[in-house]
């Protein structure tokens, strides 16, 4: 296996006194799509959070992409470029104009001139199926097309990996699936993904590998037939007991 | 004909059920709703009834309009005399100034009223803007203090009146917002530094009245310039205006960063946009948006609060006003004086409120759109 592009290693965290991630290692190779899931409480948006450092940990390694995550400003800026994020409550800019919501980054942290990052944005709208309306704002939005808008909002930095937190979790019912659509058609094309969700079909049918956390462990982790079919973890047959239809 | 295109669809909108209307129906929803109601429409209608001829009687068709003493005399205060208006309207509005200039400070007064009116609409927000208003400001300075031009010097000490007033208020509102702007960054950097140098001075400067300031600013400041370093009392107060107004559109500024939710910066933060873009970007256009009302009450408070530059012997709209009334003849007709100058801050201070009322609901217009989904 190649050099891994996200590693964790001995990674402890506290928020105050309460420790919410404990002696987490995890290795993500480049290209891979991870699913994390586990009750609420248990660590797993933490964890995420910590990949593009909006969370620091106390104890043990994060190397993203090659560079360790330290205090230093530099070197998280960069990481961030390299890392697209998307988050439970989409996090728009309301008082930007979609086009200008996905245009932003390209054009004051690339600095590229202001045609060609709205090129670029178009070309992001488009891929999530939402170009006709990059003129409104995003109060103007169902939630499913707001979320779609913030995939191409984090892709138009062209990202090497992209971080979802409970990127559904948000939605009415009937929204899940415009959503889930544009993250299974992103797994095609190859991106790192690492997605936290409560989404066992995207899991199922995604997927590489399946990481169960709870109390802030990383519990279990397989490939998802393997996950599922046969949980080894009395904790993890608790939680997928809980959440599958029987 | 296809019969079933003259049938609605199931479930179609409907119109609503005509709204009562008429004046009848909104007199009695409005005014006579209830007992209680009902009584009070009665007794205000009497009480206005009662009052009003004798208003009216007082303020308009009784009163004496032309600047002639002893008509206003033989009144005997029974009705208005804006004859003291009539006779030193010119005194109250423009001060010490030079009678024979005083073309010129009024010029500069509408040369910055119309600038106003003219970049209220976002329209004209753009790059030109600022130039174009250290044009105006340039020029109002140009034309009142002269030297220049051919025009006669007239020492700041002898500016008054509303365009001291406008230029005071002007100067430190504009003057005040970004270094509030910057102070409330600072209160909230994670520099520690910046933070505790940030709360130092708001904290300092609320804690000291304005007239204390002005008194500084007027007696001890030049006390503490270098030799050789002179300004001239109209600079150093509004420097002291500026600076006592900035801290509390610090913490005006401070409750509309705080109106923000987290991900805003979370999300700007995992773009990789660094502190000064995020705060340029996202925080600042929203944040300042939202304080708008309390931006109006600083305004506003302001442009009142200048009148204590009396304090220091600078006249402004009030302060011109006694200096009217120091005339023996006319000095009994202080009731007109003060209702003729409260009329003027009170049409300029409606106007200020009524234009940002607008302007929220207009810069706003995303924000009141309600969120599509849970949020």
């Amino acid at each position: 296996m190649s050099e891994p592009i996200i590693q964790f290693v001995g990674v402890n965290k506290w928020y105050g006194r309460f420790h919410v991630l404990k002696d987490v290692d995890l290795e993500v190779a480049a290209g891979e799509r991870i699913v994390i899931c586990g009750p609420s409480g248990s660590g797993k948006s933490t964890l995420i959070r910590c990949i593009n450092r909006l969370e620091d940990h106390q104890q043990g390694r994060i190397v993203v992409d090659g560079v360790e995550l330290t205090e230093e400003v530099k070197s998280i800026e960069r990481i961030r470029r390299e890392v697209g994020m998307v988050f439970q409550q989409f996090n728009l800019f309301p008082h930007l104009t979609v086009l200008e919501n996905v245009a932003l980054a390209p054009a004051w942290v690339l600095r590229l001139p202001r045609d060609e990052a709205e090129a670029r944005a178009i070309q992001q709208l488009t891929r999530v199926r939402i170009a006709d309306q990059a003129m409104k704002h995003p109060g103007q939005l169902s939630g499913g097309q707001q979320q779609r808008v913030a995939i191409a909002r984090a892709l138009c930095m062209q990202p090497r990996i992209m971080l979802f937190d409970e990127p559904t979790s948000a939605l009415d019912p009937e929204m899940v699936k415009e959503v889930l659509d544009v993250m299974l058609e992103l797994a095609g094309q190859g991106m790192t993904m690492v997605v936290v969700t409560h989404e066992m079909g995207f899991a199922r049918s995604v997927a590489d590998r399946v990481v169960f956390m709870d109390e802030g462990r990383i519990v279990e982790q397989n490939p998802p037939r393997e996950f599922f079919a046969n949980p080894r973890n009395e904790r993890t047959r608790d939680f997928l007991g809980k959440i599958l239809p029987r | 004909m296809d019969p079933k295109a003259s049938l609605p669809e199931p479930g179609a909108a409907r119109e609503p059920p005509p709204a009562p209307a008429g004046p009848l129906s909104w007199i009695r929803r409005s005014l006579f709703s209830s007992v209680p109601s009902a009584l009070a429409t009665l007794l205000l209608a009497a009480a206005l009834f009662r009052a009003l001829p004798a208003a009216v009687g007082w303020l308009f068709t009784g009163a004496v309009w032309a600047p002639d003493y002893e008509a206003c005399r033989r009144l005997e205060y029974r009705a208005a005399c804006w004859g003291f208006v009539a006779e030193k309207h010119r005194l109250v509005l423009f001060g010490r100034y030079p009678w024979a200039e005083q073309w010129r400070p009024l010029v500069a007064t509408l040369l910055v009223v119309a600038a106003l009116a003219a970049s209220a609409h976002p329209r004209c927000w753009r790059r030109w803007l600022l130039p174009a208003w250290a044009g105006v400001l340039a020029a109002f300075f140009l034309l009142v203090r002269g030297g220049a031009l051919g025009l006669s010097y007239v020492e700041p000490g002898l500016w008054g009146g509303l365009p001291l007033t406008v230029l005071l208020t002007l100067v430190g509102v504009s003057a005040s917002i970004p270094l509030g702007v910057v102070l409330a960054l600072g209160r909230r950097s994670r520099l520690p530094v910046a933070r505790g140098a940030a709360a130092l001075y708001i904290e300092m400067a609320r804690g000291v009245p304005l007239i204390t300031v002005l008194f500084v600013a007027s007696f001890l400041f030049p006390l503490l310039l270098p030799q050789g370093l002179r300004l001239d009392v109209l600079a150093r107060v509004a420097i002291g205006i500026t600076l006592f107004q900035a801290a509390y559109m610090a913490e005006v500024v401070r409750g509309g960063l705080q109106g923000l939710p987290k991900g805003q910066t979370e999300a700007a933060a995992s773009l990789g946009l660094g502190w000064w873009q995020t705060q340029r970007r996202v925080v600042l256009p929203q944040a300042l948006v939202l304080v708008i009302p309390s931006f109006v009450n600083s305004l506003l408070s302001t442009f009142m609060d200048t009148s204590l530059v009396t304090v220091v012997s600078m006249y402004d709209l009030t302060g011109a006003l006694r200096l009217a009334l120091g005339d023996p003849q006319w000095r009994n007709f202080f009731i007109e004086g003060y209702l003729f100058v409260g009329a003027v801050y009170f049409v300029c201070c409606l106007a200020m409120s009524r234009y940002s009322h607008w302007l929220e609901r207009r810069l706003g217009r995303w924000a009141r759109r309600p969120e599509a989904s849970a949020a």
